[in-house]
């Protein structure tokens, strides 16, 4: 019931405009690593944009630019007055000024992704805001994040688990973080990657074009 | 005073004031706010000048929007908030509240003339010229709408130093409640002020503000739009 419902809201609200994709989690988990990762292998098909919210407006947009995957003026940094999360959930006022703006300067694009600042785990996109949410944890953030929950673990359309190569360091079994987060997801999909051995992200971008295909 | 009016006082209304501190993080880098004695001046500073221009353009917004009559020149009321905000920064930041205030008004009050009307003054118009729209459409008068804009004025930058300066919640609360007098005040001179024709709405500017908010705009390490 409640996926029939969530994707009747989906063609409601997107009709006429680009799928608006956040990506969320936090602090040094990959998730401008996987914005990059997923322009590279995203951009020769899709019109894509992307707006940060970076703690300092223009770290994570500097790195994106640097990285030299996407045209810098189709990058928007918007700052968020100290609280990330009220950017993305509570008053997403300036979110929607900078995709509003991009979708009139680039317009008419596929994707805009939304990549929040970094953040605990109650982090979450208003549906307003993001159509789709993708929330990204790291291994060596420790094996019971994911049995901690919060709306970010246990809400996102999907949970994506990176850095898989660090897991022997740091002593993180990925079968108790698949098996924890199954838990709580009720079906909802997980994917485990590692963006330094795959910087294509290949099954996250298969994602990412499935929900726009589907939708 | 009605349920909708204290909608549009309340800061969580999502019209994107939260990431601005209205030239509080500027001050706070200078080393001007530092503690709460600094912040009381700060604040009676601001309610002083930006409050009480703000405050009387936003009423006199919400008596356009309230007139039947037609005339009311909202093209020339958004001049005149231009003429009154001699920093290209806040008035950057102004438009930009303007234009999310728009967004979330329209939202609440959906087939309100006067937001139509205000809509139409610039692309966006100001904050105060959207806010004296959007209180006409919450069923305030000019008294209650300067009111609404002083007490913003002096609550925005509050909120703002706790977040930046790591300052007391408790005693800022405090010291909101010691300046409300000083804010009713502002709200009375500014509705007052409100009936006077454009050319004489108040005018009071504090340069240092204004340097304040240029410095901010072209400092890259900022957590506020303003």
């Amino acid at each position: 019931m409640r996926h029939e419902h969530e994707d009747h809201f989906h063609a409601q609200v997107r009709a006429g405009r680009a799928l608006r994709l956040g990506i969320g989690g936090p602090v040094g988990s990959g998730k401008t690593a996987l914005v990059a990762a997923l322009c590279r292998s995203l951009q020769a098909d899709l019109e894509l944009a992307v707006v940060t919210n970076d703690i300092y407006t223009t770290e994570d947009a500097d790195f994106l630019r640097k990285a030299g995957v996407i045209d810098p003026a189709r990058i928007v940094a918007v700052r968020t007055g100290c609280c990330p999360h009220t950017a993305i959930r509570d008053d997403i006022a300036a979110n929607l000024d900078a995709t509003e703006d991009l979708e009139q300067k680039f317009g008419p694009l596929d994707l805009l992704i939304i990549e929040s600042g970094g953040d605990n785990l109650t982090a979450t996109f208003s549906r307003g805001l993001a159509d789709a949410q993708i929330f990204v944890l790291d291994v060596s953030g420790g094996d019971k994040v994911p049995r901690k929950g919060g709306p970010g673990v246990t809400m996102s359309d999907l949970l994506v688990i990176n850095k898989t190569d660090l897991a022997p360091m740091v002593g993180a079994s990925l079968e108790v973080m698949d098996r924890d987060a199954a838990a709580v997801r009720q079906g909802r999909p997980v994917i485990f990657t590692s963006l330094r051995e795959d910087p294509a992200a290949t099954a996250v971008a298969a994602w990412v074009l499935a929900v726009i295909t589907h939708q | 005073m009605s349920a909708s009016a204290l909608l549009l006082a309340d800061g969580r209304f999502p019209a994107g004031g939260h990431a601005h501190s209205g030239g509080l993080e500027g001050a706070a880098a200078a080393g001007t706010v530092h503690d709460l004695a600094s912040l009381e001046l700060f604040l009676l500073g601001r309610l002083r000048t930006a409050g009480l221009v703000t405050a009387a353009l936003a009423a006199t917004a919400c008596g356009y929007a309230l007139e039947s009559r037609g005339g009311a020149d909202w093209a020339a009321l958004d001049a005149a908030t231009d003429a009154r905000t001699p920093s290209p920064a806040q008035r950057a930041a102004s438009r930009s509240q303007g234009r999310a205030l728009l967004r979330a008004a329209r939202a609440a009050w959906p087939s309100a003339p006067g937001l139509a009307a205000a809509g139409q003054a610039a692309a966006p118009p100001h904050h105060p010229v959207v806010l004296g729209a959007a209180t006409a459409a919450a069923g305030c008068g000019p008294a209650e709408t300067a009111l609404i804009a002083a007490y913003q004025s002096a609550a925005g930058p509050a909120s703002a130093a706790v977040r930046l300066l790591a300052l007391d919640p408790l005693q800022v609360s405090g010291l909101l409640a010691r300046l409300a007098a000083a804010i009713d005040d502002t709200a009375r001179h500014a509705a007052a002020a409100a009936s006077r024709p454009l050319d004489d709405l108040p005018s009071a500017t504090a340069p240092a503000l204004d340097l304040l908010a240029e410095a901010h705009a072209r400092d890259e390490m900022t957590l506020f739009a303003s």
